[in-house]
Order: C-alpha cells, then sequence, then structure tokens
C-alpha cells in the first residue's frame, strides 16, 4: 500500500516480529527434543507433535517421557539434593543470579519462542512474561542468600515434582523452580505438552548458568507423565497448577503419601465495578482482564459484577472496546489478541458459548481464516444460577450481572466454588478497602487487575487450591518444619476391665454451640484409667453431631471479624480458669496416663494459652516491595471452620495446643478427642463454659477418629482438618479432602512439650494469607 | 443531562463537522467525572508497546502528524523576520525531494500559531496556502488580566485575521470548583470569537489532578470549546500521556452524549517522532479515525518536525539523517 493510501486509511498495517532466531534455534536441535535429566538432553524417543496454534505448523518434536525417563529423573534431583540443600547460600544465589541474567540476556528469543509455542501476542510474552519470569529469579537469588536470618526451624522438603499448565509456559517454570531451587529443594518438572519448548530452552541455559546436574530436571509428555511423578515414592513434594479437576485427584492419589502438596487451580473470579468508578479505567481494566492470553488465565476476571444503576453504560462502554481490540498473528506487535493454544480448547469454548441463554456479543473485528481463533466476547442478562455464571470458561469471554448494594456484590463475588482473585473499581476507599477482607479470594486488585510480583503471594481458596506462590508465603511452601517428635509413639490403652469407680457418675457430654450435648446416637464409650479402671462414659459422636458442630461454627462467624484484643482477652480468661483448676486436671491426667506429669502439662498448658493469647493481636500481616506506586499488602485472615483430630497423648496440652491458635487467629474450631484421653477434654469444656467464649466458637466432641474423619473432612462447610492422629486417619481426611479442595494439616507424634509445637507453624496453619493491591495515587 | 441546546448547526470553514454550540452547565454530569490516576497511567504507559507502526505505515503516519500539526512560535523575542520564516517552513515542511519519493505533493501543517501582534505578519505570509492563523490571547499564558480586556483582545485578534483563537482558562475556577464560572468565562470568549474556531487551554500542569483536568475539560465543551488544549507551553510539565488520555475520554464521552465532536491538541514537550506516533495511536483508539486529521487533532509543537523530516528521510533512503539537512523553520 502506498504512503498515499494509507493516508486515507490510517491503518497500522503489520508489524512482525522476526521468528527467525527462534527458528534457528529450534533447527540447532533438529526440531527434536529429549528430556533434560542428570544436566544432559537425552535423545528424542516416543516424538509427539509440537503444534503453533496460530497456523497449524508443527515447530518440534517432543519427547513423551516413559516410566523409566521418570525414574530417571527423579534419582538424579535425589542425587544432588544431598549437596544442594547443604551447599552455602551464598552459591545458590549465585545460581539464580545467573539465571535471571541468562534470561535476560536471552530475553527475545524466550518470548518469539514462548509466541509461537502458545499463540499469546508477542507484547504479553515481551512485556509481560519473560520480564516476570526474570523477576521471579532475581527475586529468589535473594531469598536464597538472606531467608536462614528470617525463618529459623524450616529446611528443604527434598524432590519436588512440578507440573506445570500451558497458558505461560515460562513464568509458571520461573514461579515454580524458583522458590524451589533457593529454599534447597531439587526439581523434576514437566511443563504442559502443548507448550513445552521455552521450557527446554530454559534446561539449555541452565548448564550455562552453573547449575548442578541434576538439581533441575525437565520431563516432557502429556497427563501420564504428571501422574508417575505425582505416584512416584522418591517425591516429597508436588507442586501443581492447573485445572481444578485434574488438582483433585492429584490431592486424592497423594493422600496418606506423606507429599507435601500445594495446588493453583482455576478460577471464576469476580470484576466489581461500582457507580463511583473511573468507568473508562475499568474498562480497560477489562481488556487486561479477560482479555490478556486470550482469557486463558486461571485468575481472570472473567465473572462481571455490575452496579445495576450503570449496567447499560458500562456494557455500551465496554462493546466500544472490544471493537477495537486486534485480534491475529501473535507475532504481529500491534495485536491485542492471539491464537487459543489448542482445538479442544476452542472446541470446549465454542462449546459452553453455544449453550448460553444469555445475549451474546462478539467484537467486531475481523480473525484469521487460518488458527485457532476467537473473538472477543461479552454474554449478559445471565443470572448467578446460569451455567457460565459459575463454570470456568478460560476464554476470551466475559459473562455479566448486575448487584444493589455492595452487600449484594460481595455475595454474589462469593457465590461460587472458587477463591483466587477479584477486581473491585471504585473511587470510594471506604467502599474499596471494606469490601477487600470480605470477599473469599487469595488476591484481591483495587482499582487495578491481574497485577503480579515476585514479591507478594499469589495463590487461591476454596477450590482454587492452597499455596501461595511469591513472596516469603511462597518460600515457606518449599520449605518444611524441622521439630522433634515423640520418640515413643503414645501409648494407646485399648484394655479394660469392668471394675466400676465407686464415684458417684459423672456425666460427660459433647459441647456444641456453646451447650452441652448428648450424642446424637445416643452411644457412649467406656474409658478407663491407667490402672484399668473404669473411670467414665464419654459420648460416640457420629456423623450428625460433626453437622451440628459445623452449623454452631458457622453461627459463630462474628469471631472472625472480631478484634485480636479481645480474642487475647478471652484466652486469657481460659487460662486464668484453667489456672484455678489445675489441680483436678493435674489429677486426671495423671489418673488416666499413670504418670506423674499432670502438673507439668497442666502448667504448659497454661503458658500455651498466654502464648496464643499473645499472639493475638501480633500474628501482623505486611507489606511488600510490589514494583507498582501503591502497597501490596499482605493480610492474614482466619481460614474458617477447622475441625482438629486431637492427639490422645498429653491430653490437655495436645488440645490447647491446637485450639488457641486456631481461636487465636478468628477460626471457629470443633476438636475431635480421641476416646483415649477425652475425659480431659470434656472436663475441659467446662472451663470453656465459665470463659465467656462465644457459643460455636469452640466445639468438643469426643469419638472414634477412623469412624468421622471421612464426614469431618468431606463436609463442604468446612475450610480446614488439621489431624494429628494415626496415619489411617491422614489417609482418609486428604481423600476426602479432594472433593472441596480444603486444607489439610496432618502430622502426627509431636512432642508437644516442645517450644516448636508452638508459634508460627500452628499460626501459620491457622490463617490463610490473601494479598491486596491498592495502587494509589492522584496527581 | 441537559442537552437542550440549539439544534442550529453552524459549519467550521472547512468542515464538515459540526461546530459544538455548547449545552447547558450541567453540574451533575461534571460531578459524577472520575479519573484513577493509577490505572490511567497504566493504560498511558502500555498504548506505545500495544501499537506498532512500521515502514510505509510509518511514514505516512508521520505525515499525518505533520498536517496536524500548529507550527508555532511563542516567544518574547519574536520579530516579524522569524515569523516569515516559520510560515514558508509551515507551507513546506517536507522538503520536496522527500515528498517526491513519498508520492505526495501539498503537505502543509495544520496552523501557524503566534502571539497577536505577529498575526499580520503571519495571515499576509500564509495568504492562499490554505494554513490558518492561530493566536493565543485572554492574557496567555497566565490569563489573569481584567476580563473585559480578554475579550477584547480575542476581538482585535479576529479582525487581525486569526481563524483560530487559543484562550487559557482561569486556572482558579478549576482549582476551586468553581465550575458556574468558569462556564461563564469560556462563554464569553466563544462569543468573541464569533467564527474563529475557540481551542480552550486547560494549563493542565497546574490543576493539580487529573480528576480536574477531565472536569475542567468537560465544562469547557459544554461552554462552546471546539478544541480542548493541555497547555501554553509555558508550565512547568506540559502535554502528558495520562492528561491526553483523560482528556480524550472527555471528547469521547461529550461526544456521545450531545452528538459533537471536540478537537484534541496536546501542546508542549512533544518532540520526538516516536512520540507522535504514540499519540496518534491513542486518538485512534480512544477517538477513532476520525479524529486523525487536523479538524480534530493538532500538535502544539516547535521541535518535533524537525525529528520527523529525520525519520522521514531515514524511511526513504535507510541511512539515518542529521538535522543540519533539513531546512530551519
Amino acid at each position: 500500500m502506498s504512503v498515499k493510501e494509507i493516508l486515507d486509511s490510517m491503518d497500522y498495517g503489520v508489524a512482525p516480529e522476526s521468528a527467525g532466531e527462534a527458528k534457528k534455534w529450534l533447527l540447532k536441535h533438529n526440531s527434536s527434543f529429549g528430556h533434560f535429566i542428570g544436566g544432559a538432553l537425552t535423545s528424542p524417543k516416543h516424538g509427539f507433535k509440537s503444534v503453533n496454534p496460530s497456523n497449524g505448523e508443527a515447530i518440534a518434536s517432543l519427547s513423551q517421557a516413559t516410566n523409566k525417563d521418570v525414574n530417571k529423573a527423579v534419582k538424579a534431583a535425589k542425587n544432588a539434593f544431598k549437596s544442594w540443600s547443604a551447599v552455602n547460600p551464598h552459591e545458590r544465589a549465585k545460581v539464580l543470579y545467573s539465571i535471571a541474567r541468562l534470561l535476560q540476556k536471552n530475553s527475545r528469543l524466550f518470548s518469539v519462542l514462548e509466541t509461537i509455542d502458545n499463540g499469546k501476542p508477542i507484547r504479553e510474552s515481551r512485556d509481560i512474561d519473560i520480564p516476570l519470569a526474570q523477576r521471579h529469579f532475581y527475586y529468589h537469588a535473594g531469598i536464597a542468600q538472606i531467608y536462614k536470618s528470617k525463618i529459623q526451624n524450616m529446611e528443604p522438603i527434598g524432590v519436588c515434582g512440578q507440573i506445570i499448565p500451558w497458558n505461560f509456559p515460562l513464568l509458571m517454570l520461573a514461579w515454580k523452580i524458583a522458590p524451589a531451587l533457593a529454599a534447597g529443594n531439587t526439581v523434576v518438572l514437566k511443563p504442559a505438552e502443548y507448550t513445552s519448548l521455552t521450557a527446554l530452552l530454559f534446561a539449555e541455559i541452565c548448564s550455562e548458568a552453573g547449575v548442578p546436574d541434576g538439581v533441575i530436571n525437565i520431563i516432557t509428555g502429556d497427563g501420564c507423565v504428571g501422574e508417575m511423578l505425582v505416584n512416584h515414592p522418591d517425591i516429597a513434594k508436588i507442586a501443581f497448577t492447573g485445572s481444578t479437576e485434574v488438582g483433585r485427584v492429584i490431592r486424592e492419589k497423594t493422600a496418606g503419601s506423606g507429599k507435601s502438596l500445594t495446588l493453583e487451580l482455576g478460577g471464576k473470579s469476580p470484576f466489581i465495578v461500582f457507580d463511583d468508578a473511573d468507568l473508562d479505567s475499568a474498562v480497560e481494566g477489562l481488556v487486561d482482564a479477560i482479555w490478556f492470553n486470550q482469557g486463558q488465565v486461571c485468575c481472570a476476571g472473567s465473572r462481571l459484577l455490575i452496579h445495576e444503576s450503570i449496567e447499560d453504560k458500562f456494557h455500551k462502554k465496554i462493546r466500544n472496546r472490544m471493537n477495537k481490540l486486534r485480534v491475529g498473528d501473535p507475532l504481529d506487535k500491534s495485536v491485542d489478541m492471539g491464537a487459543i493454544v489448542d482445538k479442544s480448547q476452542l472446541t470446549r469454548i465454542k462449546n459452553l458459548v453455544s449453550e448460553t441463554e444469555g445475549q451474546v456479543y462478539y467484537a467486531e473485528c475481523e480473525i484469521p481464516k487460518k488458527g485457532l481463533y476467537y473473538k472477543p466476547t461479552l454474554i449478559t442478562g445471565l443470572s448467578p444460577s446460569d451455567k457460565l455464571m459459575q463454570e470456568e470458561i478460560f476464554g476470551p469471554v466475559l459473562v455479566s450481572t448486575t448487584f444493589r448494594t455492595p452487600k449484594e456484590a460481595c455475595d454474589l463475588a462469593n457465590d461460587t466454588t472458587y477463591g483466587l482473585a477479584a477486581s473491585i473499581w471504585s473511587e470510594n476507599i471506604n467502599l474499596a478497602l471494606g469490601l477487600a477482607p470480605k470477599i473469599k479470594a487469595g488476591v484481591v486488585w483495587v482499582n487495578g487487575t491481574n497485577m503480579f510480583d515476585a514479591a507478594i503471594g499469589f495463590g487461591g481458596v476454596k477450590e482454587s487450591g492452597f499455596g501461595r506462590e511469591g513472596g516469603w508465603d511462597g518460600l515457606k511452601s518449599y520449605l518444611k518444619h524441622s521439630i522433634n517428635f515423640s520418640a515413643n509413639k503414645a501409648k494407646i490403652k485399648q484394655s479394660h476391665s469392668n471394675q466400676a469407680t465407686v464415684n458417684l457418675d459423672r456425666t460427660a457430654k459433647l459441647y456444641i454451640g456453646g451447650k452441652q450435648a448428648r450424642p446424637d446416637g445416643g452411644y457412649s464409650q467406656k474409658v478407663f484409667d491407667a490402672t484399668n479402671n473404669y473411670a467414665g462414659h464419654v459420648p460416640s459422636s457420629n456423623r450428625k453431631d460433626i453437622r451440628n458442630a459445623v452449623e454452631a461454627m458457622n453461627k459463630a462467624s462474628n469471631w472472625s471479624t472480631s478484634s485480636g484484643h479481645l480474642r487475647a482477652q478471652i484466652i486469657y480468661f481460659m487460662a486464668e480458669n484453667l489456672h484455678a483448676r489445675r489441680e483436678e486436671f493435674s489429677k486426671r491426667i495423671d489418673q488416666m496416663s499413670g504418670n506423674k506429669s499432670g502438673k507439668k502439662e497442666v502448667e504448659f498448658s497454661i503458658r500455651r494459652l498466654f502464648s496464643y493469647a499473645a499472639w493475638a493481636d501480633k500474628f501482623d500481616g505486611s507489606i511488600s516491595g510490589v514494583p507498582v506506586r501503591g502497597v501490596g499488602l499482605t493480610m492474614r485472615e482466619a481460614v474458617g471452620n477447622i475441625i482438629v483430630f486431637c492427639p490422645s497423648s498429653e491430653p490437655l496440652l495436645s488440645l490447647i495446643s491446637c485450639i488457641a491458635p486456631a481461636i487465636a487467629m478468628g477460626n471457629r474450631v470443633t476438636a475431635i478427642s480421641p476416646f483415649v484421653g477425652s475425659l480431659t477434654a470434656t472436663d475441659f469444656y467446662q472451663v470453656l463454659e465459665t470463659s465467656d467464649i462465644p457459643p460455636g466458637v469452640i466445639n468438643i466432641l469426643t469419638g472414634n477418629h477412623l469412624d468421622l474423619a471421612p464426614h469431618a473432612s468431606s463436609h463442604m462447610d468446612v475450610n480446614a482438618v488439621w489431624s494429628f492422629s494415626e496415619e489411617e486417619v491422614t489417609k482418609t481426611i486428604e481423600f476426602e479432602a479432594a472433593k472441596n479442595i480444603k486444607r489439610t494439616w496432618c502430622l502426627k507424634n509431636i512432642d508437644w512439650f516442645d517450644t516448636r509445637a508452638e508459634g508460627e507453624m500452628f499460626l501459620d496453619a491457622a490463617t490463610e494469607t490473601k494479598s491486596v493491591w491498592i495502587p494509589y495515587g492522584e496527581g | 443531562m441537559a442537552t437542550k441546546n440549539s439544534k442550529k448547526l453552524t459549519l467550521l470553514p472547512k468542515a464538515i463537522i459540526p461546530r459544538n454550540t455548547g449545552v447547558d452547565l450541567d453540574l451533575d454530569w461534571v460531578s459524577s467525572i472520575q479519573a484513577n490516576t493509577s490505572a490511567i497511567e497504566r493504560r498511558a504507559t502500555t498504548i506505545a508497546s500495544r501499537r506498532s507502526i512500521k515502514k510505509q505505515y510509518q511514514a505516512a503516519w508521520l505525515i499525518q502528524a505533520v498536517r496536524c500539526m500548529d507550527l508555532t512560535t511563542l516567544s518574547g523575542d519574536d520579530t516579524i523576520g522569524r515569523v516569515k520564516r516559520l510560515c514558508a517552513k509551515a507551507k513546506k515542511p517536507i522538503s520536496k525531494t522527500l515528498t517526491d519519493k513519498l508520492g505526495l505533493n501539498n503537505v502543509k501543517v495544520g496552523a501557524v500559531c503566534v502571539y497577536h501582534d505577529m498575526i499580520e505578519t503571519a495571515v499576509s505570509k500564509l495568504t492562499g496556502s490554505g494554513i490558518p492563523v492561530a493566536a493565543v490571547s485572554t492574557g496567555f499564558p497566565a490569563g489573569l488580566s481584567p476580563l473585559p480586556l480578554r475579550i477584547a483582545e480575542i476581538e482585535y485578534s479576529v479582525s487581525a485575521g486569526a481563524s483560530e483563537i487559543d484562550i487559557v482558562i482561569s486556572r482558579r475556577h478549576v482549582l476551586t470548583q468553581n465550575w458556574g464560572d468558569l462556564y461563564d468565562e469560556v462563554r464569553s470568549f466563544r462569543k468573541a470569537c464569533g467564527s474563529a474556531h475557540i481551542k480552550t487551554i486547560l494549563a493542565t500542569g497546574e490543576l493539580g489532578t487529573l480528576r480536574n483536568v477531565a472536569r475542567a475539560s468537560a465544562v469547557c465543551m459544554m461552554a462552546g470549546a471546539d478544541f480542548i488544549k493541555t497547555s501554553t507551553g509555558k508550565e512547568p510539565v506540559n502535554a502528558t500521556l495520562p492528561v491526553s488520555l483523560v482528556m480524550m475520554r472527555a471528547i469521547r464521552e461529550y461526544h456521545e452524549k450531545t452528538g459533537f465532536k471536540i478537537g484534541y491538541k496536546p501542546a508542549g514537550g512533544i518532540s520526538k517522532a516516536k512520540d507522535a506516533l504514540t499519540y496518534l495511536s491513542l486518538v485512534k483508539e480512544e477517538l477513532g479515525d476520525q479524529w486523525l486529521s487536523p479538524d480534530l487533532f493538532r500538535f502544539g509543537a516547535s521541535s518535533l518536525l524537525g525529528d520527523i523530516e529525520r525519520q522521514l528521510e531515514h524511511y526513504t533512503t535507510g541511512v539515518y539523517s542529521a538535522s543540519y539537512r533539513h531546512a530551519m523553520g
């Protein structure tokens, strides 16, 4: 087209980024790749094709890993772990720093390769994916250097199996590998089968960066390879980013294996626009929320909630903006949206949209005839019950509904099984900052969207998964607590005689919702003391008692928003009341254990209550150094309803060690005491009754852990289950928890007298972090 | 919304765009305007990386930037000789060698912009060229002389032959949220302009916040502005992308509500060809193709042309150019 003609049309023309260097790199490898194991690339075998979704061309042949490959990679990682975990932190920092530098030096090659492999616009891979990946390595080079001065009593976990998705191939690799290595772990990573090329290029720079052989291993292939990693006995931790469906399976498969697990899963994140927002900026926010990376973003603001009074006006603005979006060759520098990653994904989007009853609006833009493209789409007229308001589409499709009040906005935002992210748009600081804590999500952006940084945690709640990536919390996902465990397993006394004591019968009951309650089933079990004398009857709880306890916890939800000061006062008061009855408790402990440790245990229990009363208003959140003018706030919030399976050893101290941190952080808790030792627990509710604890905040059940574990951990309204009980119980809990991706925390044989059985380890478990991004400034 | 304005439309001299008659001051509209600084900055910083204009497209866009340029001299030491030279450059901003290679003829700038005393010289020098003369007015740059004098200044300039008047608003009315006074002031200026085209200079660098910029833009348009312009070039901060984004969005909203298309003129601080491309792509994205013409968009610039000439020479020869190879203005 001549200059004269262009002056009439004022078109942008084309501005293609050259794929030359990336093609050269592929040719250097004959466009076929093996795995990266023990510091070397294996020869290609069992090939499958990697396709450029923008034009359908096969660009490389990748190898499908076999069991043998997986074993080899895990073995290499296991061998490397010994020296890598022991090496001077500065050495690890140097390696991570070199990786960051090399990513930077090869940034354009990585960007182009990512774009031809994944289909995302070059602007995004060049300006977002690759720079953020570098940032993660820089940040974690620093973490490696200094973390031991900040985090004590924690150590690397071992070999980490990492399974990453296709939407941000190199970035997800960085999010996984950087913290794992900084902490001193070694990894076996499996990229998604559609998008493995940047991982293989990354493997190439690892050797240059001085990564010791075996510290990073990369194996390619489909979901079967992921499954091999999940089931591998020598892998100590699985970190997975992907669909909730697959996350659930991984949770089930790893149940009882002792593997540490973090899951970053799907979402249907709300994008909430109030009538006082800067609407044009909010529309631009939507572009970054749902038309970023073709909408294939787990935290995409895909569910638009609009203040009813501005619905039409805002929809009009969105449609006008959509019509300006340019969809096409992702290598074109002026393109806003590239290709959908794979045909199966495109078909899924098409099918979901074709079924909707809402009004579908497609952007009035051209899309190429060839290649996997989908127009930016807005669906209006939906209500919360519509499928598309609930189900993740994972494509450039925005669905919309309205609200009337801030409370209704919050209720709608939380009316989902997911809880990954949320965007709030309002110029009213009271409204925006008031809403942020109420939304159940791991990340909240105020007047912004899709902001990410290495210095602050990213991750979800509810069925969006658990664990954080980025910041100090992200690092902790790659460390485990080093703590003494009791040398002797608690003796579980099961022998009994029928010799009754002559004391006046005392009826132990359950304690639910601030009241003593008889067990629903009407059964009780005799318990016997250390000398096998009858000590009393304790109730056998059943699933209905659990249900009742959960209802009581729900009714006590105000506890979570009460002040730390109030919670501290109440815990101090518990200590006071326990102190008043210390002799009675001490005697009971001695009676049941046959030892003379009762006095000490009561003393420690009072101390522990004091500790958590102290912590109640001191386990603070933080502000991270994120690269925006504003604050990246990490808030610590209560997890919600927690059920604890208490151990039988040190029945008073262990009960208090579990209950106190939970309630100090604002959770509602139900402790399930095993029959052995449960008389102490039932005695303890009398202390609770006199300590001003609001009804439902602490509930005490007694019963058989194995019978109760499935009901407790499958209950959809329970947010976390802790177990310090037997291994079989752990396995059941972890398996059943997969139903709603509940948090679980299972340890056994803790030495409750150990000072490390108190404090941060418990407080971390009792809280969920929420990252709140608040850009500010007026000028 | 009070848009009960007269539907009797007058036409701008060379355009088929109906001239803004203004509308009643609508304070509900003004107070509902929001501008979130951080979000606006984010959008403004990514516009340059979202659109890339290369090769012949770039050449064409740069020519369009020249056509949309108000070639300006606003110095205390301006002389007749200096203004004549500028007018000569305005008629032939790009050397013939270059325009021939680009297959174009008759490339000229949008207007020449001078102080009142230089109008006569400029008008006589530009007669027959079709290039309008713009005059800064109303006690430019501070706008603090007596109102009757400011109005008289407009009338003087119009009768001297200026067909575009760049007025400055009273910043104090914005800073004290005195929208009624701002509206009346601009309305009286507009009246004084008669058929001359009125550009209202907001002096955005002195308005404190983007929210003020957005609200002042709306009030000026309600009062009948044909163009809204960022700066006098004399404030510490002149045209910026965030300010431009805010003003363009205000223009878009005014158009949606009243049907009138208002022009936009960023002035001061735009000196690189690459910046000009970024501004033009922001215009295309936020306002649409129709605004990519001198009728609705102007750059107020003095040194931008030189860089554009160098870039165009590079495009036609493949060799990087030097400023001495292009005629001075």
